[in-house]
């Protein structure tokens, strides 16, 4: 009988204690920016300094954004990138962090609409399922501008643009290299790939890019090829098994950089020479990626830029005032060999 | 009355294993090349007890938090929350490569893990939550404090000592292996050689019944709950130093499935009041041999998973006794006869 009383209020305790947590985790989403609701307060403490652009009509303009969430040092870059754009561009920014949820986004962007913002950006979670939200966007007359990620919907005016990487691209150009590498082989050069989450678009584009590219020389095989998670650890237990598995790769491609340094652990492991006895080509580029890069360790990085915030936001002003956008919007991107990593480290961002 | 050799819940588990190593020596012979290099051996079989140990450690204590009827969804955050105290404390140290900075690192690390094992506890025990509840609500939050830690980011350390908990050799083998079996015969001691097995089987089998008995059960449970806690700590270490960094987004993602999935396979029943630590070796062991079997074969990623749950799906069947005589005799395969022959299996 009194534990049946004490549950009620045990439950209610253990919603509150969920509910805490959960705005822990966000804060930690948005850890890099220091502060609870970093954007808004950014953004408002922006608009105060003088010597920045006046909005058009003498209002401010209101961006919502949904974030994906925190998974990765190049989301972070990605996060904060908007941020600082946003208070530059003197646009009031309300973001909002998914947590790697589908369904937290659709809140957001729910909320987003029922706030009137003046338009709505978001990196989808997932390539599917966005029909009904947008559509109430739509109906409310609030422009989508989608950033990172793409949708599958076949109905392409629910969205008015796409900034993003340009995936397929990605793998072209880290094929590219490897062929020009190559073009004297007269030996089969094998190659082994680690994959990022099965079915993700970025897993998914840039095998398939790179996989076009190296079609042209036929020395050029992939002799494995197998899903690291985009991450160290499992880059690291799949490689292994690669190197037990064939004892003569010539090429690693990994679809990011930390996959390739997990990757690099084993081979090191193994007593071989990482971008001596085996060719490095990671994707993505990030501060761990380019260290390694510079020393040697990883061949050729192509980048992956999170640093739209200053594309994203001209957009945002282009479609306020009623300009044409383009649907696709590709974003500015490198691609670095050792020495060049070397050279441009220290002016890195991220 | 006498248990036959294929009734013995070890025996099952161990012939999937036999047969994946069977499959390995037809297919890929390299699977059991072990050589000497380094000052150490180096071979499939020896990735599969490194990349294998923290999985075992963790569903070693798992087997024991589900003998009491109980269930702990939370290890998998504990592991990203270690790892990340860790890397945390050993990154703000000014010599990464000090011994006392790695000691206190480790320590600290564990710590945390104890304390939030005591939380777990506590709900279960003192407040009386049910523990699929109870757990879930740490394996959600606890993701979130372990980027917290990280602030969203990779930590990456560099310090040697701490490097060489998940990635060092001593004796020519990983060092995890010694952690891992440390942890195994620690938890195997406890509960064969004092009575606290039997204790843990009693609240497990009926907790009204042990508490009348005179069995403390709140105070076993909270130190159930405390060691689960401390062996997804340990377990973190070692994923967290294998790599050298700290990603407190997917350090131990899904482990908790994995490790319930490794007691399952080792014989202990979900509705608690049995448990086989070694059975539960067996299944950890199984599982990582699975994975670098699919590695090896080069199963395409996408039916990977697929692969993986047929096998586990053979397993579970075969380990069923009503199903193994459905097979032999034809007869069809009734609820009852399974009910029964659970409760006589034990």
């Amino acid at each position: 009988m009194k534990t049946r009383k004490i549950m009620p209020i045990l439950l209610l305790a253990v919603c509150l204690v969920i509910s805490a947590c959960g705005g822990g985790s966000k804060n930690s989403g948005t850890g890099g920016g220091g502060d609870n609701k970093p954007a808004s307060t950014n953004a408002s403490q922006g608009s105060e300094t003088p010597n920045e652009p006046t909005p058009p009509a003498g209002k401010k303009i209101v961006l919502g954004f949904a974030q994906v969430g925190a998974e990765s040092g190049w989301r972070t870059a990605n996060t904060e990138s908007i941020k600082e754009a946003a208070a530059a561009a003197g646009i009031e920014l309300k973001f909002s962090d998914a947590q790697q949820k589908q369904e937290n986004q659709i809140k957001a962007i729910r909320s987003f609409i029922q706030q009137k913002v003046d338009v709505i950006a978001f990196s989808p979670v997932v390539e599917s399922g966005w029909e009904t939200v947008l559509q109430e966007a739509k109906e409310a007359g609030i422009p989508v501008i989608l950033t990172d990620r793409a949708i599958d919907s076949e109905d392409e005016s629910l969205y008015v643009s796409f900034i993003g990487s340009d995936f397929v691209e990605e793998g072209r150009r880290a094929g590219r290299w490897l062929l020009e590498q190559f073009k004297d082989a007269t030996e089969p050069v094998n190659i082994v790939e680690l994959q990022g989450t099965t079915g993700s678009a970025p897993a998914i584009d840039r095998k398939a890019g790179f996989e076009e590219v190296i079609k042209e020389n036929p020395n050029l095989k992939i002799i494995a090829s197998q899903t690291g998670d985009f991450t160290r650890a499992k880059g690291k237990e799949v490689m292994q098994s690669f190197l037990q598995a064939h004892k003569d790769i010539d090429v690693l491609y990994a679809h990011n950089d930390d996959m390739g340094l997990g990757a690099i652990q084993a081979i090191e492991a193994a007593g071989l020479v990482p971008g001596k006895d085996i060719i490095i080509i990671t994707v993505d580029a990030v501060r761990d990626g380019m260290q390694a890069a510079a020393d040697g360790k990883i061949n050729f990085i192509v980048e992956c830029n999170p640093l739209l915030g200053p594309q994203l936001m001209d957009a945002v002003k282009a479609v306020v005032e009623g300009k044409e956008v383009p649907k696709r919007i590709v974003t500015e991107e490198g691609t670095f060999t050792s020495e060049e990593a070397k050279a441009a480290l220290p002016d890195r961002k991220y | 009355m006498s248990v036959r050799w294929w009734n013995k819940p070890l025996f099952w588990p161990l012939a999937v294993f036999g047969l994946l190593l069977l499959l390995n020596l037809i297919f890929k012979p390299e699977f059991f090349a072990i050589r000497y290099q380094n000052g150490h051996l180096y071979g499939s079989l020896i990735d599969i007890l490194n990349f294998g140990s923290p999985l075992a450690i963790v569903a070693i204590g798992m087997t024991l938090v589900i003998a009491t009827r109980g269930i702990d969804l939370s290890v998998g955050s504990l592991v990203a929350i270690s790892g990340a105290m860790a890397c945390l404390t050993i990154s703000r140290g000014d010599d990464q490569h000090a011994l006392s900075l790695v000691l206190t690192a480790v320590l600290l690390a564990l710590l945390v893990s104890i304390a939030l094992g005591l939380w777990n506890g506590l709900l279960v025990a003192g407040a009386g939550i049910q523990p699929i509840i109870a757990t879930l609500i740490l394996m959600v939050a606890g993701r979130g404090i372990a980027q917290l830690i990280t602030s969203g980011q990779i930590i990456t350390v560099t310090s040697k000592p701490y490097n060489f908990i998940g990635a060092g050799w001593l004796m020519t083998l990983p060092f995890s292996v010694y952690l891992a079996a440390a942890v195994f015969l620690f938890a195997a001691w406890m509960t064969r050689k004092t009575s606290l097995g039997m204790f843990i089987e009693a609240i497990g089998c009926n907790p009204t019944a042990s508490r009348l008995a005179g069995i403390r059960s709140r105070s076993i449970l909270l130190a159930v709950y405390m060691f689960c806690a401390l062996c997804a700590g340990i377990a973190g270490l070692i994923t967290s130093s294998n790599v050298s960094s700290a990603d407190g987004n997917n350090a131990g993602l899904w482990i908790e499935l994995d490790a319930i999935l490794a007691v399952v396979i080792g014989g202990t029943s979900l509705s608690g009041g049995r448990f086989s630590l070694t059975g539960t070796l067996a299944g950890a062991l199984l599982i990582q041999t699975l994975t670098t079997t699919i590695y090896m074969l080069g199963v395409p990623p996408e039916i990977t998973l697929v692969v993986k749950a047929f096998v586990v799906l053979a397993v579970c069947l075969i380990q069923s006794p009503s199903f193994r005589r459905s097979l032999t005799r034809g007869i069809p395969w009734s609820p009852a006869a399974s009910g029964q022959e659970v409760s006589r299996h034990g």
